[in-house]
């Protein structure tokens, strides 16, 4: 498994709490957006940042949580993140 | 003609029992569901017993979805969704995919989500308000439990909390009646819930209105017109019921459990006696009276007081209003009973589940018993005659229930049920 799919199916397990579309998780890929596609409420966005900083160990500042609307933008800010450490 | 309110639905979560059925059974059996709390005792109450339905994490889970649970730590919110919930489905009403108009909530809560609450202190006094996460304030927010419930069941009429202590569950059904017979909408869930534990019922151990004397002996701790009450249990739970229009139950084909006649909600306004904690007896008796005036008809029709009766030396106190209030004493006076001695006091659901409590009497023509008064308060027996405090189960046909709440505040509620006969 690459790093990008290893990371995709991390997130996965971490979204899947959340999600309320089950096609759209089944088929997710980097352009799935959170609302849009995956249904999550969006306050229940707040938690899975919340979620994603207990899996990696990382702090999300707020620009980075606003950006963060769709499995690419999740990947990429992670990434930075977990490089930063 | 005026608009008729009937009963169609019920739901509880109580200390001695969760569903309508296990709670009919313990009321009949005269079951308590007080116990003895380590937490307590271990946080130096004085009082360590209590009344907690108990709720297994399966059970929550045909209530709620794994989403609905992720973070939740609200007693409150749980237990009046489950009876709400269950109201609904004993009405015979289903879950649909568009909002219901004709349908709201007025569901009472004293405090909502205090554990979640306390939590959220704790997180933020670290500096750490960036993680509380999204639920804070549904779950803490005096509305919480409405809101909960209003949007699992899809209701779109009116969805509120109301707020009165321990006159709250009453006065919630009062409220609905009332917006019933207003013709604003066809039917509404009424009830009240109360959190239960250590962070709610602390402030009432301060004040020493608990009972301290029953720690090794939790069954019989909660003993209301008893000669040897020494304070009053902390319980927790709530009650429900899906109140509606006649028309509408009819329509409906619905099975009606019992009419709502009418009743009275007022205040003392903390004048003549009346204080924040005691009550003016001026203001009960006014709500009693005002509440079979209103419901048009006689007192000596009651065949059952169901008390607010808290298991305090006050207890005397309620007997004489309602005596005063109704003009009946000695063998006159109708049947009383109090469900604080199996529950101890639900605060603010202990109006809605002895509401629950009351027209199961009705429906099913029984009178509970009263539990611990074995030592019956003697100025009580100067007053009603002992027989009128039944201490085993009376089976017999029960025709017109007075039910009464009073709360801090100097507030009082008043509701008269009777058997329907169309």
């Amino acid at each position: 498994m690459s790093k990008k799919e290893q990371l995709i199916s991390e997130l996965k397990l971490i979204i899947r709490p959340y999600v309320q579309d089950e096609f759209a998780f089944e088929n997710l890929n980097e352009d799935t957006d959170f609302i849009a596609d995956l249904k999550i409420n969006s306050a229940n966005l707040v938690d899975v940042i919340l979620d994603i900083e207990d899996k990696y160990d990382i702090v999300l500042d707020n620009e980075s949580m606003d950006k963060m609307l769709n499995v690419k933008a999740a990947m990429e800010v992670i990434n930075t993140k977990v490089s930063e450490k | 003609m005026e608009r008729r309110v009937v009963i169609t639905g019920l739901g509880v979560v109580s200390p001695n029992g969760v569903g309508i059925d296990n709670f009919t059974t313990a009321i009949k059996n005269g079951t308590s569901g007080v116990e003895f709390y380590n937490e307590l005792k271990e946080l130096n109450f004085s009082c360590c017993i209590g009344g907690i339905p108990k709720v297994s994490e399966v059970l929550k889970r045909n209530y709620f979805t794994e989403l609905q649970l992720r973070n939740f730590n609200s007693s409150g919110i749980l237990y009046g969704c489950m009876a709400g919930m269950d109201a609904w489905k004993d009405a015979g009403l289903s879950i649909t995919e568009s909002s219901d108009k004709d349908s709201g909530t007025i569901f009472g809560a004293g405090t909502s989500g205090v554990e979640k609450f306390r939590e959220a202190i704790y997180k933020l006094d670290a500096k750490n308000v960036r993680r509380l996460g999204s639920t804070v304030v549904a779950q803490t927010m005096a509305s919480g439990v409405s809101a909960y419930l209003g949007g699992i069941l899809g209701l779109g009429n009116q969805v509120t909390t109301n707020s009165s202590a321990c006159a709250t569950g009453t006065e919630a059904i009062l409220m609905g009646f009332d917006r019933i017979k207003a013709g604003r909408a066809k039917r509404m869930v009424v009830g009240s819930t109360s959190d239960h534990g250590a962070y709610l019922w602390g402030g009432f151990d301060a004040m020493h209105v608990l009972t301290y004397k029953h720690n090794e002996s939790p069954k019989t701790g909660s003993r209301p017109m008893s000669a040897t009450a020494s304070g009053f249990v902390p319980g927790s739970g709530a009650g429900a019921m899906v109140i509606e229009s006649l028309e509408s139950a009819q329509e409906r084909g619905a099975t009606i459990y019992a009419e709502i006649l009418g009743g009275d909600t007022n205040s003392g306004g903390q004048r003549n006696q009346g204080t924040m904690t005691a009550p003016s007896s001026e203001a009960v008796q006014r709500c009693i009276k005002n509440a079979v005036a209103h419901s048009n008809i006689k007192p000596k029709e009651i065949d059952v007081i169901n008390g607010h009766l808290t298991a305090t030396t006050k207890d005397y106190l309620e007997i004489y209003n309602w005596s005063k209030a109704l003009g009946l004493k000695g063998i006159d006076f109708p049947y009383i009973n109090s469900l604080k001695s199996m529950v101890g006091h639900c605060l603010s659901a202990a109006g809605s589940i002895e509401c629950v409590a009351s027209v199961l009497q009705l429906h099913h023509n029984f009178i509970f018993p009263n539990i611990n008064c074995e030592d019956m308060n003697k100025e009580i027996v100067s007053l009603i005659s002992e027989q009128k405090v039944p201490q085993v189960l009376i089976e017999k046909e029960v025709n017109i229930v007075a039910k009464a709440s009073f709360g801090f505040g100097d507030v009082n509620a008043c509701v008269i049920f009777k058997k329907f006969k169309a």
